[in-house]
């Protein structure tokens, strides 16, 4: 148990997604205009990395990697799949995207509609992807795992785009250089939220 | 009839061409202007060897990637076309990973998952919706290699910039002479730190927006 928060809690501060890795750049620049949506579409990606790592996981160890078809009898024991890695992860994401898009849509419409294009823009969020290939890399021990740090990658992710959100509807009350407006200044804002965030990296968990 | 021969007609480098080719590389830049495929800049550009290997693959993908694209245009179903279009890139990333394991073996352990996120660079989505989707195959590949190279330019600017000042050396050799060092000169080793690329990608926004005022933002 002790394992799992501190995964979690890592994976939210020190491996923060955005500050640690610069994933999920393209959503988290295009759509922290304001806070409203970027709690929504923060809201969306705890949601999908929570399903979509686990069950990569599942694929991961049952599937993909050397030896895991075993289950499936000794004839299998040394087929190596991993090469589909990738297509397999995109696959399941872009799958659980739509599915989720679905379930919502059914069940909250009104939830449906505040996430609106944000929904299907995830599955090409590289955060997403970027969350089962860490996944794999890091070799984790179970899927509860798995899934602690799924949820806790979408959780520093969700922190770092309501952050930014706030920062910006602030900031457009400022006198900015013309040429660093908009754009600009907010790459310089990530990348000293970045150097903040780098003083998680001194705690052993 | 006539639009179809104007079109076989045109030179393979006609004026229309070669600005597929050459805006992307300024005002229509991928990173800079059109914020398209950030993750990766940020991410593997301490060095400039990786920098090139990721800038090559990039190309390499991108411009297969619009080729095949346009080429299926006509038959992708557009209700799946996401999913066509993943399962296209994918596949060649697949290729392009196997390859940099093959050859550059050192290079592609440092790019670890970066290779993969090749797949969800926006930029490559973007280019097969908005233009391969709707164009032939030349202009498409035109296309896709000019919005590659202008990230790929970018790509080697903050390489460059964060290698030459954090460690004092390109692609792995020292170019700081020796006597700067003795006179007290110190390598920066912020410039190595991940928030340090987020910071020179905003100074080379800040400058092209100087230099080019139309693409400064006015909301």
């Amino acid at each position: 148990m002790e394992d799992l928060v501190s995964i979690f809690v890592r994976s939210i501060f020190i491996d923060n997604m955005v500050f640690a890795y610069f994933l999920g750049m393209c959503s988290y620049l295009a759509v922290s205009r304001t806070v409203n949506t970027s709690v929504g579409l923060g809201a969306a990606v705890i949601f999908v990395l929570g399903i979509t790592v686990p069950i990569n996981y599942l694929l991961e160890n049952f599937v993909l990697a050397r030896g895991a078809l075993a289950w499936l009898g000794p004839r299998f024991a040394e087929v190596d799949l991993s090469f589909l890695t990738f297509i397999m992860f995109i696959a399941i994401i872009a799958a659980m995207v739509q599915l989720v898009e679905m379930i919502i849509e059914k069940f909250s419409p009104t939830l449906y509609s505040s996430l609106g294009i944000f929904l299907p823009l995830i599955a090409v969020n590289c955060a997403i992807l970027g969350g089962s290939l860490f996944m794999q890399e890091r070799n984790y021990a179970n899927l509860a795992e798995a899934t602690a740090f799924g949820l806790g990658s979408g959780v520093g992710w969700f922190l770092a785009i309501v952050g930014i959100a706030a920062i910006r509807e602030k900031i457009r009350y400022s006198n900015v250089p013309a040429p660093l407006r908009g754009l600009g200044i907010t790459f310089i804002i990530t990348g000293l939220m970045g150097i903040a965030f780098m003083s998680f990296m001194g705690i052993e968990l | 009839m006539s639009d179809k021969d104007n079109n076989k007609k045109e030179a393979l480098f006609s004026p229309r061409n070669q600005k597929l080719l050459t805006n992307p590389l300024g005002k229509d830049n991928p990173i800079n202007v059109q914020v398209l495929g950030i993750c990766s800049v940020l991410a593997i550009t301490v060095q400039l060897r990786t920098s090139i290997v990721m800038a090559i693959s990039v190309v390499a993908v991108m411009g297969l990637a619009n080729v095949i694209i346009s080429l299926l245009r006509k038959t992708i179903p557009p209700r799946i076309r996401i999913i066509v279009q993943l399962t296209v890139i994918a596949s060649l990333v697949i290729l392009v990973d196997q390859v940099l394991k093959a050859f550059v073996y050192d290079v592609s352990r440092q790019l670890s998952v970066f290779v993969g996120l090749i797949i969800t660079n926006c930029i490559i989505m973007g280019r097969l919706e908005a233009f391969a989707l709707q164009n032939k195959p030349w202009p498409s590949f035109l296309d896709g290699i000019g919005n590659a190279a202008g990230y790929g330019w970018v790509l080697l600017a903050v390489g460059f910039a964060r290698e030459l000042l954090g460690s004092g050396t390109l692609m792995g050799y020292n170019v700081i002479p020796g006597f700067l060092y003795e006179m007290g000169y110190e390598d920066n080793g912020f410039m190595i730190l991940p928030p340090m690329a987020l910071i020179t990608v905003g100074v080379i926004i800040w400058i092209q927006r100087h230099k080019d005022r139309d693409l400064v933002d006015i909301s």
